[in-house]
């Protein structure tokens, strides 16, 4: 591999994981608070997790597209991307939130009450540290799975290791496609590793 | 009675829903007393309970708790001086037990060396060794020391009243003949106010100082156990007769 090829895919790397770590942040700014209100909402709770539901189902190289003839949202770029790539990222992190947070023993959840603790600190110091190993497990599949749809955002003008792909596709040339796939393959298991050791840390028993 | 009591019902009606759960209960509790809330399931013991700890609101009738109607309470505060035992525990399985025990004087703001020296002074009253046990999960605890422990979380920030519900139901036979003797001893040691809900009449015959009879959401009842062994109430006689029964069976 010559240097150039080297350094290139160093910062198409960088781009990528950048995109990545902007889109969780955000899906999980959004997903959590919503998964956390949900959880005391049952009638709001299906509208919610039905619009996450429905928009993970829209194939995403149609949803890149759909979102680049919109104005404000829309356009070419790593803007757009992004926001393609958080819609994918909301439902399993808010699924997760609601589980781990509805998972959460009766009995527990009834002897806190009645030992007179709050509604917020039954939040924070039985609800979410009891619900953490489910937050992290819906932080983990919606990271892999932002990784791997994160390279079709160079079809949009997005950057990152996509640039690759849709290179090597387009000359017919597997060594071009690979300099972008393994990266990211690489990329998505360190990430399903990393946040499993996390969830393991995590979970009481 | 001497003393003004800790607890006071008066005519407490409840419904959930379209369904009349508690019809016109008038009950006092007075220190040191014991109040066994015996029933069948359904009969409305445990949402009284739960009505006295503020976790469902009465739709009649009032509660006065240390000689104060309970709807000038603040939820928290009330709650904070009634200890709760509920049956399968309910501890925080990702806290320590002497984080567990040690909760509601948290709450209160009490200093770490006062909780730490609190909690080994209940673990050791509820017969768990301290030293062996404050560091351990509830997982790693049988079903007699969790609810050794939850009594012990109970009695944490001294309340004067502890609330029971159905603490032993889940326990085997020996277990819970044994944590009834501790019930039997705690209350020569410390003294407090109980109400208790069972099904068991021979864990009401024990424990009791008075027994309150529910049947059908109303309180058909209100004796010592020397009294409800002649009462001669259709419900008592149901209990009795199953008494009786085990008695004939023990020879």
């Amino acid at each position: 591999m010559d240097n150039a090829l080297a350094s290139e895919v160093l910062s198409l790397s960088l781009e990528h994981l950048e995109m990545v770590i902007i889109t969780i942040a955000i899906a999980a700014a959004l997903a959590l608070p919503a998964g956390v209100l949900l959880a005391r909402r049952k009638g709001a709770r299906r509208w919610a997790v039905g619009f996450a539901n429905i928009a993970q189902t829209i194939p995403s190289l149609a949803l890149f597209g759909f979102l680049v003839p919109l104005p404000l949202i829309g356009g070419i770029g790593k803007r757009t991307a992004i926001i393609a790539l958080c819609l994918y990222a909301l439902l399993p992190i808010l699924r997760n939130t609601l589980l781990g947070i509805l998972g959460v023993d009766p009995a527990v959840r009834e002897s806190a009450v009645a030992m007179g603790m709050t509604e917020r600190q039954i939040l924070w110091e039985v609800e979410l540290p009891l619900a953490a190993p489910a937050i992290v497990a819906g932080l983990r599949l919606a990271t892999v799975a932002t990784i791997g749809t994160a390279t079709i955002a160079a079809a949009i003008g997005g950057g990152g290791l996509g640039v690759f792909i849709f290179r090597g596709i387009s000359m017919v040339d597997t060594p071009t496609v690979l300099a972008g796939a393994l990266p990211a393959a690489v990329m998505a298991i360190a990430a399903d590793e990393g946040l499993e050791w996390i969830e393991r840390k995590l979970s009481p028993a | 009675m001497s003393e003004s009591p800790i607890l006071e019902i008066r005519g407490l009606s409840c419904s959930l829903g379209e369904r009349v759960v508690l019809r016109e209960i008038s009950l006092d509790a007075a220190p040191g007393e014991t109040i066994v809330l015996l029933g069948r399931s359904g009969s409305g013991k445990t949402t009284l309970l739960k009505t006295v700890n503020g976790l469902i609101a009465p739709t009649a009738g009032e509660i006065l708790f240390e000689g104060r109607p309970e709807r000038e309470w603040d939820a928290i505060q009330l709650r904070r001086r009634m200890g709760y035992v509920i049956q399968d525990a309910g501890l925080f399985p990702h806290w320590t037990v002497g984080a567990n025990v040690g909760l509601v004087p948290r709450l209160e703001g009490w200093a770490p060396e006062r909780i730490a020296a609190r909690v080994d002074e209940l673990l050791a009253a509820v017969g768990l060794p301290p030293g062996e046990f404050r560091g351990r999960y509830p997982r790693e605890l049988s079903g007699g020391q969790k609810q050794r422990v939850g009594i012990a979380r109970a009695l944490a920030a001294d309340p004067p009243l502890l609330l029971f519900d159905e603490p032993f139901a889940a326990l085997d036979p020996i277990t819970r003949q044994e944590l009834q003797q501790l019930f039997l001893e705690l209350r020569r040691t410390v003294g407090k106010t109980a109400l208790f809900v069972t099904h068991d009449i021979r864990e009401a015959m024990l424990l009791a100082s008075r027994i309150a009879l529910l049947h059908d959401g109303a309180l058909e009842l209100l004796a010592t156990p020397r009294e409800f062994l002649n009462a001669g109430t259709g419900e008592a006689r149901a209990f009795l007769a199953g008494l009786t029964e085990t008695w004939r069976q023990d020879g």
